[in-house]
């Protein structure tokens, strides 16, 4: 190391449990910052100022006036820029001896697993739940640490996924809230608000997990999750063990995820497109369907007017995994509520599927078809 | 027995308070059923249960003194 760098580093590597073994750690990893905004920017800061060899920094959003009380890497005149853009030259001018790799795109289940595994640690820094899922599987699938981070009003929340435990107990996100939460059940910062210093917190947590994690000092928090709350200073740790029970509801391979639909499996923009009557009859006389019943056993009226499969709701998520699938999908019910509750299932795993719910399900169907009879 | 209940974040809200002391409860899903009856808009919330900070997913028979925490979800970065 030269004189220069040295002199860069020197406090920390002052440090009996760091020194200059510990700053070549730093140096050589690789971490992904994704989400440049409250906990990415301070995040973003402390991990360049250490000496973090190569730092990735993936945002979609421009800069807001909005985004200046709390995310401090930006100023009035970036307003209008892109946080990646702007983030990356500022913490270069923190630190020039550190590559910075901006990805300016918005993360989703076809780009996010090959630009993940080309890092050791991720830092979450997102502001939903479809990404925070999404994020934590991709890590699972690749055993990769991932130092989790939230936050709402006065309170943050900070992990770390995928790290071994001493006794090679391992959890992720998962482990704890096995589903995400309907979209109304959690209010967001932009509507319950955000006080500034937070994230300014809970970033900073996030980063000095990183540099622990890299540098094998101190006891990350794996298998534990921390509760901070700014306005009475009091934290809280949690204990996470492993849920053994697997719903098998969630990508558990790279192929999965691909397939996987994020914001259905959040309950974001899930309208299930419904078909009446004589959609439904031109569909199955000229199209190549697969129809499915997911009424439980023994419900009439029995259909013997065209043939279908019968997966009950009550264990859809199991059963659908064994059924192969056309590419156009109906799925009925008895009136046609708990078919859309299945197509949201199916859906969610098979994003490419053209699934449909048939409207008003058997008994609206029956009563058509015995009129167009007569 | 007394059963000493945390509440965090959202669910804190609907509590209006964040520590509180209840008796005659012996399980977590008698303390859930309790609540839910006292505060009516926990209904509609996400959360996860702690048992002196052990984050459990089934029901759990409770002890005198122990501390059952009330952690939700957050979405915010």
């Amino acid at each position: 190391m030269n004189n220069h760098l040295y002199d860069r580093y020197q406090r920390q590597i002052l440090l009996k449990e760091f020194g200059t073994e510990a700053q070549a750690k730093l140096f050589n990893a690789k971490v992904l910052v994704i989400g440049a905004g409250g906990l990415g920017c301070p995040a973003l800061q402390y991990l360049a100022a250490a000496g973090v060899g190569t730092i990735g920094i993936v945002d979609f959003d421009l800069i807001e006036l909005s985004n200046l009380q709390r995310q401090t890497l930006y100023n009035t005149n970036d307003i209008g820029k892109h946080k990646t853009t702007v983030s990356a030259e500022r913490i270069k001018a923190f630190n020039p001896s550190i590559h910075i790799q901006t990805h300016t795109i918005q993360l989703n289940n076809t780009n996010a697993y090959n630009l993940i595994y080309n890092y050791d640690i991720v830092i979450d820094g997102t502001d939903n739940f479809s990404t925070k899922y999404l994020i934590n599987d991709i890590c699972t699938i690749l055993q990769k640490p991932l130092i989790y981070g939230a936050i709402l009003r006065f309170e943050g929340q900070v992990s770390v996924f995928n790290l071994p435990n001493k006794q090679n107990i391992c959890t992720n996100y998962r482990d704890l809230f096995a589903t995400p939460p309907l979209p109304n059940n959690v209010p967001t910062c932009n509507k319950a608000g955000v006080i500034g210093v937070l994230p300014g917190i809970i970033g900073t947590m996030q980063a000095a997990e990183a540099i622990k994690i890299i540098t094998n000092i101190g006891e990350p928090l794996c298998n534990k999750i921390l509760s901070y709350n700014v306005l009475n200073n009091k934290s809280y740790l949690f204990d996470i063990l492993p849920i053994t029970h697997n719903s098998n509801n969630f990508p558990t391979t790279k192929a999965e995820i691909e397939n996987f639909n994020y914001d259905w499996h959040c309950g974001l923009n899930n309208t299930v497109p419904e078909i009446d009557f004589f959609e439904f009859e031109e569909l199955r006389k000229n199209e190549e369907i697969k129809i499915i019943d997911v009424r439980e056993e023994g419900e009439i009226p029995k259909v013997e007017a065209f043939s279908c499969i019968n997966i009950p709701l009550s264990n859809f998520v199991n059963e659908i995994q064994n059924i192969e699938l056309t590419n156009r999908v109906v799925v009925f019910c008895q009136h046609g509520k708990r078919s859309i509750k299945a197509a949201q299932i199916l859906k969610a795993k098979n994003n490419h599927l053209n699934i449909v719910s048939l409207k008003g399900g058997i008994v609206a169907w029956e009563k058509q078809f015995n009129d167009s009879i007569y | 027995m007394q059963i000493n209940v945390l509440a965090f974040g959202q669910i804190a809200e609907a509590m209006n308070g964040e520590s509180f002391t209840f008796s005659n409860i012996n399980t977590t899903n008698d303390l859930i059923d309790y609540l839910m009856q006292q505060y009516a808009s926990l209904k509609t919330l996400d959360y996860k249960i702690a048992v002196n900070k052990q984050i459990i997913h089934s029901n759990m028979p409770l002890n005198n003194h122990d501390t059952v925490a009330l952690l939700p979800p957050f979405s915010g970065g």
